[in-house]
Order: C-alpha cells, then sequence, then structure tokens
C-alpha cells in the first residue's frame, strides 16, 4: 500500500521534449512507473523514447487514459501548463519546476481545488512509492519497502535522510516532497489522513525547516485525530531572522517561523525532534 | 524584491493612492530646497531596507531650515541594521486625527490573497495579532476575486478599518487600487502602515512598503529597474549572477552544500558539533563546474574563514561535475584554507578518484565531515 501513487498510476510529462523532461521521463520508467506520454505545445505527434507527445493535456489523457501528470515546464511558461493540468480529467499534478510567479500558483491552484484536483508542488522533486513507482526527480535506489511515510519541504535533505533510514533497515511506504515553495498544493496537514488511513504506513517522518507555521498545524493535527506517531527534523536552526535561505518559503519572518521555536512546539506537542539526521532512524524505532 | 519607502509612494501616486510624495534628497542641502518647496514643518525619514527605522532615529521632524541640516546630517551619518543611509524621504509633516494599518499579502497559512486591517495603526502588526487578534480584520480572497475586486466588497472591511469615520468609501477605494497594483506588478506585500485621517479629514498613505515577487521579475522590467544596488549586500549579488544562493554568517567553516534543506541541516550539524557556520551556499542541483568555482570564490572572500566543509548528496548533481570544479577553482586561485569534502550519489566513485592525492579531506557522512571541519578548524 502507499498513498498518491502506486501501480494504476498513469503518468504524462509535462514539458517531455526538454532535457529535464526527458531525462527524468526515462528516469522513472525504469523504476517501473507506467508513463504513457507527454505534453508540449507546438509538438504533438512527435515521440520521446518511444512515448507519444501530444500538443495538450486534454489530447493526451483523452489518448492515454492519464490519470497524473508531472511537470518540468520552466517557470515562465509554468502558469499555461497549470492552467491546463487544472481544466483536465487529471486527478493529480505534481510540479517538479522551481521559481514560478506565487500569483500564478495560486491562480491554478485555486482552479484545481475547484475541480478536484490534487497540486504536489511546485518546487517539489516528487513523490515515489518504494519499490513501485515514482513520480519526479527523486533518486530512486535510496528507497526499500518498508513501514515509514516521509513528508518534506526540501530535496537532497529528504534523500539524505531516507537513505539513513534504509540504512538502519527502515524502508518506506511513500516518500512525498511538498515543495519549498510559501505556496504549495499540498501540505503536511494534507498528507496526514492519507498516512493514517495507509494500512502499512507505521509511523510518519516529518521533515520540516524555518518559514511557515505547518509544521506545528500539523503536529497539532495528529496528536487530535491519529493513532500513528511522528517523528520530525526541522532544518535552518542557524538561519538568521529575515534572509531567505535558498527554498522561496524558508524564511524567518516571525518568532514562531525559527527552528528553535518549532522544534520547542514540537516537542511540547509530544513528536520527538531529531537534532541529527542519524538520530532519526533510532527515533523511528522507539516510536514504532 | 524589496524597494525603498519614497519609490513605494511614487507606485502609489500612480495607482491613485493619496500619500505624501515628498521627494529624495542625499545631502542636507538637498533637504533644504525640497523643505523649501514644500514648506514646513516636513519629516526627514531614512531609506533603507530594513524595518525600525523610527526607534533608529532614522525618522525625525523638523520645523526650521536649522534643524532640518542638523538632523538630515544625523541620519545621513547614521547604519540602520547594518544599512548605511545613503537617502532622505523629505515629506510634508501631517497633523493625524486618526491612524489604521491596512495590507495586502499572499497568506501562505490560508493560500489565498489576504487584506490584513487593524483599526490602530503605527504599530508592530505581527505583535497585535499576536496579543489581541480579535483586532485584525481580514479579507480572503482567491486571485479570481482580486481581479473582480470593487468598492461595495471592501466597504464593510473599510467600515471596520476607520469606526466612526466618514472615510470608509475613500478606503475602499484605495483598496481597490491596492489589488490592481498588486495583480499588475506581482507585488507580494503592500502595505501601509500607518494610513491616516488627517487635520482635514484626508486619508493619507503616510508610509508605503512594497515587495515583488522574485519569480516574477522577468516579466516585470520595470520592477527591476528600481532595485537600488547600493543597499544590497555585494555577496549576495554576485551569487546570484552565478545562480548560488548564499548568505554570509559570522562563523569560521565556510560551506558548500546542494539543496537548501540539505545546506541549512549541514551548517546546524557544524553548530551542533561546536563549531561555527560561515555561510549559508547553495549550489542548487546543477552540474556546472563554474558554479563550485564561484562559490570557492565567494566564501573565501571572507578573511575569518579558517576551513571550508563540502557536503554534495548526488541527485541531478554529480558528484564528478562538483570535483572537477574544485580542482579548476585550485588551478585559478589560491585555496589558503583546508577542505573537507564529502561526496555520495551520482559519479561519487569517479569523484572520490580525481580528489584522492589532491590534499582535501574526505569524509564518508555529513555528520562525520562537519565533526571534521570542526576539528580542523578549531587547529588552524
Amino acid at each position: 500500500m502507499s498513498i498518491l501513487v502506486d501501480k494504476n498510476t498513469r503518468v504524462i510529462v509535462q514539458g517531455i521534449t526538454g532535457r529535464d523532461g526527458s531525462f527524468h521521463a526515462e528516469k522513472m520508467r525504469e523504476y517501473g512507473t507506467n508513463v504513457v506520454g507527454g505534453v508540449t505545445p507546438g509538438k504533438g505527434g512527435e515521440t520521446v523514447s518511444g512515448l507519444p507527445v501530444f500538443g495538450s493535456v486534454n489530447e493526451a489523457v483523452e489518448a492515454t487514459g492519464a490519470n497524473t501528470s508531472v511537470m518540468f515546464v520552466p517557470a515562465r511558461f509554468a502558469k499555461q501548463a497549470l492552467l491546463e493540468a487544472a481544466d483536465s480529467a487529471l486527478k493529480l499534478v505534481v510540479c517538479v519546476t522551481e521559481g514560478i510567479p506565487t500569483l500564478d500558483v495560486l491562480e491554478a491552484y485555486d482552479l484545481m481545488r475547484s475541480n478536484g484536483i490534487r497540486l504536489v508542488g511546485p518546487n517539489s522533486p516528487g513523490i515515489a512509492t518504494a519499490g513501485v513507482c515514482k513520480v519526479g526527480i527523486m533518486p530512486a535506489q535510496l528507497f526499500i519497502p518498508g513501514p515509514v511515510g516521509v513528508m518534506s519541504r526540501s530535496g537532497t535533505l529528504t534523500y539524505e535522510i531516507v537513505a539513513s533510514l534504509t540504512a538502519a533497515g527502515l524502508g518506506q511506504t511513500t516518500c512525498v516532497g511538498i515543495g519549498g515553495d510559501p505556496i504549495i498544493g499540498t501540505r503536511y496537514l494534507d498528507l496526514l489522513p492519507m498516512f493514517e488511513n495507509d494500512p502499512e504506513t507505521d509511523v510518519v517522518v516529518m521533515v520540516g525547516e524555518i518559514g511557515g507555521q505547518d509544521e506545528i498545524v500539523a503536529a497539532k493535527y495528529l496528536l487530535e485525530n491519529m493513532s500513528k506517531r511522528m517523528v520530525a527534523f526541522i532544518a535552518g536552526l542557524t538561519a538568521p531572522p529575515g534572509k531567505r535561505m535558498g527554498h522561496a518559503g524558508a524564511l524567518v519572518e516571525g518568532e514562531d517561523e525559527t527552528a528553535a521555536s518549532k522544534i520547542a512546539k514540537l516537542e511540547s506537542l509530544g513528536v520527538p525532534v531529531a537534532r541529527l539526521i542519524s538520530e532519526i532512524p533510532k527515533l523511528v524505532a522507539q516510536v514504532a | 524584491m524589496k524597494i525603498h519607502e519614497y519609490q513605494a509612494k511614487q507606485l502609489f501616486d500612480k495607482f491613485g493612492i493619496a500619500t505624501t510624495l515628498g521627494s529624495v534628497a542625499s545631502t542636507p542641502e538637498e533637504t533644504v530646497s525640497a523643505a523649501q518647496s514644500m514648506g514646513l514643518p516636513v519629516v526627514l525619514k531614512a531609506q533603507v531596507h530594513t524595518g525600525g527605522r523610527g526607534k533608529a532615529g532614522g525618522v525625525k521632524v523638523v520645523s526650521s531650515i536649522d534643524e532640518l541640516k542638523e538632523a538630515a546630517r544625523t541620519i545621513l551619518g547614521l547604519t540602520i541594521k547594518d544599512f548605511p543611509v545613503k537617502k532622505l524621504l523629505v515629506a510634508p509633516a501631517v497633523k493625524i486625527r486618526t491612524e489604521a494599518y491596512l495590507g495586502l499579502l499572499i497568506d501562505r497559512g490560508a493560500s489565498k490573497v489576504t487584506f490584513i486591517g487593524c483599526a490602530e495603526g503605527g504599530v508592530e502588526i505581527e505583535q497585535t495579532a499576536k496579543q489581541s487578534p480579535e483586532k485584525i480584520i481580514r479579507l480572503e480572497l482567491t486571485v479570481a476575486r482580486l481581479k473582480a475586486l470593487t468598492e461595495i466588497d471592501c466597504l464593510d472591511f473599510a467600515r471596520k478599518l476607520l469606526p466612526g469615520a466618514g472615510q470608509a468609501d475613500d478606503a475602499a477605494k484605495i483598496m481597490v487600487a491596492m489589488a490592481r497594483m498588486f495583480l499588475e506588478l506581482d507585488c507580494s506585500l503592500i502595505e501601509i502602515n500607518p494610513l491616516v485621517i488627517d487635520e482635514s479629514g484626508r486619508l493619507l498613505a503616510l508610509d508605503a512598503k512594497v515587495l515583488f515577487d522574485d519569480n516574477a521579475l522577468f516579466r516585470h522590467p520595470d520592477n527591476v529597474a528600481l532595485s537600488d544596488p547600493e543597499s544590497q549586500d555585494p555577496d549576495e549579488v554576485t551569487a546570484k549572477e552565478n545562480r548560488l544562493t548564499f548568505v554570509r554568517l559570522n562563523g569560521e567553516i565556510g560551506c558548500m552544500v546542494n539543496g537548501a534543506g540539505l545546506a541549512m541541516t549541514t551548517m546546524d550539524t557544524i553548530k551542533y558539533f561546536g563549531g561555527s557556520p560561515a555561510n549559508f551556499l547553495d549550489a542548487g542541483g546543477s552540474s556546472d563546474p563554474a558554479k563550485s568555482i564561484a562559490g570557492m570564490k565567494l566564501i573565501l572572500s571572507d578573511p575569518r574563514v579558517k576551513v571550508i566543509f563540502i557536503n554534495i548528496f548526488g541527485g541531478i548533481t554529480r558528484c564528478d561535475d562538483v570535483a572537477r570544479g574544485l580542482l579548476a577553482a585550485r588551478e585559478q586561485f589560491d585555496i589558503p584554507v583546508p577542505i573537507v569534502i564529502r561526496l555520495v550519489g551520482t559519479n561519487e566513485k569517479a569523484a572520490r578518484a580525481m580528489i584522492a592525492g589532491n590534499g582535501m579531506i574526505l569524509a564518508d557522512t555529513l555528520e562525520d565531515g562537519a565533526r571534521m571541519a570542526v576539528e580542523v578548524g578549531n587547529r588552524a
């Protein structure tokens, strides 16, 4: 079992004729993902590594029965691509593109919300269900199947943490990169009920950072509504206030948004917080 | 992207938001001619990209030319939170009857564009929100509603913002103008604090704070033109030109990492083992060796750096490209401090082979690397 993506996921790649799109389409297929085609406006009828390219999302969905899109379209063209996905029969849109104007994201996200389409990202490394499929750019060889659900705002930090879990023999169900932007389609809070309902997930690892309040909101939800336990990691203890630490969303704008404040609040809510990555597998083993 | 108050007020004026436009001066003499043309009393305000100007002595009302010259000299000599004051806004002093807070921003909690208001202005809105949340007025809008916003939609909010005053219609007009400006310029914040009613009953934006969405600058050359290079950290500008993200800190261990979350974690781990990071440097997800060279130059421009810790978790980033960049950097310029390096992931074997015998200290894990960097730094 898993959340969001599994063997029934049929993926189209928006921006498949680009360098990143074509490369990762191939990597996803190698891992077992059912990639059924791609979309690039103006290039309908071409093929990329044997996959059909369509000129629009709707044509692609109609021809392939795709239910999921993964987006590599460059930021300045992403608005149209997102709006197109929002006005389709897709169920899930995973947006890898980084640096999309916030108002463009909001506008498309509003439309997806009202059309019942789930957006993951933007600025997301994607989603991987261990041993089954991956949608996005995560290095799949890091994952082994097991009982840990992972949700994170980062890319490489997530890989580091998954590698430490795998090295300790703690496999994963699904790992979701929710993205490092301030406006994202799927947040920790949205994923928690999915992990709660997934019979194979026993523990959730939440990888957070400075900025916003989402980690705290998630911990409160977990405490009140869930039977499963969570372990957290928060990056940015050494980040100075008022400075954007790479991610558009990683910015301390108030005292509540510092790593120290988040760690203190999570611990007061009973969520164990690792100070070093190597502590995460130990804490997971303790709460499991 | 930040702009100065005087620039924000010029934009307000263009969008029909009544404000004390004033004029900008960079010498005491220029403030005198500005004040003479608008008439005393005037207010002098330091134009720096930071808050808390008032508390730092960067804002002063003056009513004589002597007082003006003196105050201008003093404020132009100030440095407010690391920002030297190079420009002053000279604006007519306003007699205030009431003041309120009005802002329009992207609310990440609600995923909406949101008007925030408070009938008490001139205060720290974050403090008010925490201590007396009942005093905060909110109007949450989707982008579609923001585009379609009319004065009638704003009236209830405006009446709460200016209770008992007859200016609610004017406030609603300002809100519609703010909405238009927010959308047309791709803002991430428009803040009027305070929004005042003056003695004659006019509604005025007495201060103006505007932030532009960095991600949208590609379609707004006019916004980019408002950027003040003098008020930005030159290192951060250099980093941006090389598609790196760099933030200078006060420590001794230079860091180069791929990915923002991992870069923060690397700094935190250094601190955990008793060291102090000199910088945040996210070299990003690409494999361009030129980035490693630019990154090394930035780190080494700080004489306090005693050791460099390079931590790469290769995914899209190829470890051998990073190694190639480092070796090229050593050819181009002297690297006078030891390097601790940890490379895992894509092409790590090739990278380790390239590095071997070059005097760099190889670490197997992030934590080992951080510990070694701290030790090496302590010995230096």
